[in-house]
């Protein structure tokens, strides 16, 4: 077995519910399907609930660790904007970034103790210059009739990065991960995704 | 054909392929997928457990009835079924039988960060040690073998790293036991352990961990050296493999897939084929303390890795890098300071029965044991409204111990709280002590329903088993009636005034109580529609009423924020700000509304 050949790192973020978790086994099942090894890790129980939630996510001919190598990813997919932030420098300098444009805000700065981070867009951009692309999942699944399939646009959105694959790749892995009444919406979320990343 | 799996989800996959009967569970993270998952074969009998003690019971007894039987549990509930596994150990098995226990380095969602792998040389059963999927199946599967050949329950452990993370699984076909079914009275001396007959099953576990030794040594595939660079060996196990593997893919590894006994031979051979070896273990030094014990020399162990919390490739990297290649760790570029950012820590869902209730005891002042569940969240500022919580449990008996000392002093102060689910886990013995022996305390049982804080599970008071047949369901008034409590109250926890006159009349009464909730149900356990009993889809803000006293930030609603800026009510009142509540995450439960001065609270139209 080769051992060799590279790993890519994707670290997923968001915050609990949002659908990481979701958006990881669409992805699972494409580099599977592609003849990869694939591993993925995340937390569970108490840390949902609203928290944060995050997920490993890595392929390759052999992949040993579940876990990515702090300062070691190389595509950020962050379904919200502070936590994009809170994983910046885990990213390598040379990685991609795709972000969701949406702000939940956490407790300390609903009760008012705390601002929201500003200028976290900025911030990646002074870092990253053009490889950084922010989307507006939440707007485009809002348009779409479910807020919920913001996670899939920005699925959507990353499969750009992988132009060897087929279109029917990812449409054909969404089947297989969601309930069939979800097909429709989610891939005409996963298409409106793909195209928001052109240009 | 291979398929992603989750690690429990691989742990069932081996269990059926193995021909398992009888599956057995209380839910607790990271090990709850593991029953979920193997209650869809329809071959298998599977069932939650009020606890793991009983699990572990339930399937002993389908051992010696001759089926292969699985137990599964968090490391904290093998504290709880550590008393028949202690003298399971020494009856030894009929059908195979496999505890699973998963512990949780990192304390991701647990009350400690104990390390199961103790529990393996304390009850002299062996235990194995999966690293990914594929090993979850497979080192299951051969879980099984080694119990029935060895007539003894073997452990598997796993952890968070390894239940929770997602890899490769090549499916197999399902291969009945071998084992006769049937009961079998001439085998007495075997199964019942009074002194005289436990005393000869002493000798036979001493005898059967040698057996499992040699078989460690000369037989268990599992076991795996890796000769490279032989200038450094790591001698690992589980998920702490793959990451030093990955971290330091030049040198040599010694992979111990079973934990205990351990392979004293093999590993005499890898320190004859390395220069220096480094022990790599999450936790505990386990293996290092054996090893050392054996007379070799470690170089490394813990001396440099952390042993507490998790390690992770990074911690690997970080701890050894210096050792191993003799040039310090470089730490990436920092660019935002995690510390400057806001933390996002879970939350009770909005519209969670819980939030009035903790907002009840804590404007009462009382002193909450608390418990383990959802509502272990309450503790969290602003609710901040738990000061004691240990185990499954543990609250009735604290409460009702707490009044022992303080006696009068301590009416009107005290009260134990916790939810269904852990109430009839282990709450039925202590809330017997508090009435036998005459204590007062008020134990709420916070009845939602469900076991939710695992996801949903079933147990004896939901009404449903797991495969959701209409079942028996407990009344826990009656229970507690019957245990010989006097008072028992219900009450619903949306009318917070309601809530607190009941809760305030107990707390002072002289006598044992039990306060139970009712019309709760977990926000998310959608067969008990729990948003048609609220009237309004959502609340919003009248900004000609709110004066900004921050009242509705107390309960902590994930739905309601601070908005800053100055301004006045209608009636002229300065407010430096006011509330706002986000309409997407409301659910309209009204609680903001009960406890605002000012009416300020006011029902949203869709």
């Amino acid at each position: 077995m080769k051992e060799n050949g590279k790993v890519t790192n994707i670290f997923l973020s968001g915050v609990g519910g949002q659908g990481t978790i979701l958006a990881s086994n669409i992805l699972g099942e494409v580099f599977l399907k592609a003849g990869y090894d694939v591993k993925k890790s995340e937390v569970h129980g108490m840390a949902q609930r609203g928290g944060d939630v995050t997920t490993h996510f890595r392929f390759g001919e052999k992949v040993y660790s579940p876990l990515i190598k702090y300062g070691d990813v190389d595509f950020l997919i962050s379904f919200e904007l502070l936590e994009a932030a809170r994983y910046i420098n885990w990213v390598k300098p040379e990685g991609k970034i795709i972000i969701n444009r949406q702000e939940i805000l956490p407790p300390a700065v609903s009760l008012g103790q705390m601002a929201y981070p500003k200028d976290i867009e900025k911030t990646f951009k002074k870092y990253f210059k053009n490889s950084v692309w922010v989307v507006n999942g939440q707007e485009i699944a809002r348009k779409l009739g479910n807020i919920q399939a913001a996670n899939v646009v920005l699925v959507g959105a990353f499969s750009n990065f992988f132009p060897e694959f087929k279109e029917e790749q990812w449409t054909d892995a969404i089947k297989e991960v969601l309930a069939a009444k979800l097909h429709e919406l989610n891939i005409t979320a996963f298409h409106e995704g793909r195209k928001a990343l052109e240009g | 054909m291979k398929k992603i799996m989750q690690g429990n989800e691989a742990i069932a996959r081996g269990a059926w392929e193995a021909g398992v009967t009888v599956g057995c569970a209380y839910p607790g993270t990271p090990s709850s997928e593991i029953m979920a998952e193997l209650s869809k074969y329809k071959e298998i009998y599977t069932e939650w457990s009020p606890n793991e003690k009983v699990a572990v019971e339930v399937a002993h007894g389908a051992s010696l009835a001759g089926g292969r039987a699985i137990a599964c549990m968090k490391h904290v509930g093998l504290n709880v079924a550590a008393d028949p596994l202690m003298t399971i150990a020494y009856t030894g098995v009929k059908g195979g039988s496999v505890i699973v226990v998963a512990d949780d380095p990192g304390q991701h969602s647990s009350q400690n960060e104990q390390d199961s792998r103790h529990w393996t040389r304390f009850g002299k059963v062996p235990m194995l040690e999966p690293a990914d999927s594929e090993e979850c199946k497979d080192f299951t599967k051969i879980a099984f073998d080694i119990g029935e050949r060895f007539d003894t329950p073997v452990l598997l452990r796993s952890e968070t790293r390894v239940s929770h993370c997602d890899s490769l699984v090549e499916l197999g076909e399902r291969k009945e036991s071998m084992i006769q079914k049937g009961l079998d009275q001439k085998e007495t001396p075997k199964y019942v352990m009074v002194p005289m007959y436990s005393r000869v099953r002493r000798v036979a576990v001493e005898e059967r961990i040698i057996k499992l030794a040699a078989y460690a040594d000369a037989e268990f595939p599992y076991n795996s050296m890796e000769i490279n660079d032989p200038s450094i060996g790591f001698i690992s196990s589980g998920v702490s493999y793959l990451y030093t593997r990955e971290v330091f893919p030049r040198y040599s590894f010694l992979k111990l897939g079973m934990v205990w006994p351990l392979p004293r031979n093999t590993i005499a051979e890898f320190f004859k084929k390395v220069k220096k070896v480094i022990v790599v273990e999450e936790l505990d030094p386990f293996f290092e303390t054996e090893i050392k014990a054996m007379g070799y020399k470690v170089w490394h162990g813990k001396d440099l890795i952390p042993a507490i919390g998790e390690l992770s490739p990074s911690i690997v990297e970080q701890s050894l890098r210096k050792a191993v290649e003799g040039k310090h760790y470089k730490a990436p570029k920092i660019r935002i300071k995690p510390e400057d950012l806001p933390r996002r820590p879970p939350n009770l869902c909005a519209g969670c029965s819980h939030r009035p209730l903790f907002y009840a005891l804590k404007k009462l002042g009382l002193y909450v044991f608390g418990d383990i569940g959802c509502y272990a969240l309450a503790v969290a500022p602003p609710l901040s409204a738990m000061h004691a919580s240990t185990c499954m449990a543990a609250c009735v008996g604290g409460a009702y111990g707490a009044g022992k000392v303080l006696g009068k002093d301590g009416l009107g102060k005290i009260c134990a709280v916790l939810g269904d689910s852990t109430f009839l886990h282990g709450g039925i013995g202590p809330l017997m002590d508090a009435v036998y022996n005459k204590g007062y305390s008020t134990t709420l049982i916070l009845d939602n329903g469900i076991t939710a804080m695992t996801g949903q599970q079933e147990h004896p008071g939901t009404g449903y088993t797991i495969q959701n047949e209409p079942a028996s369901m407990i009344d826990y008034e009656q229970l507690a009636r019957a245990v010989g409590v006097k008072h028992v109250k219900k009450v619903d926890p949306y009318q917070v005034e309601e809530t607190m006159e009941v809760i305030r009349e107990e707390v002072n009464r002289d006598d044992a109580s039990v306060i139970i909730t009712e019309n709760s149900p977990c926000i998310l356990l959608r067969r008990a529609k729990p948003l048609e009993k609220f009237k309004n889809p959502f609340y919003v803000v009248d900004t000609d009423k709110c004066r900004g006293c921050k009242v509705c930030l107390e309960i902590n609603c994930p739905a309601i924020s601070w908005q800053e800026g100055a301004g006045q009510t209608k009636d002229g009142h300065k407010r430096k700000g006011t509330g706002f509540i986000n309409k997407d995450q409301c659910v309209g439960c009204e609680v903001c509304a009960q406890i605002c001065k000012f009416e300020a609270m006011i029902p949203g139209i869709k």
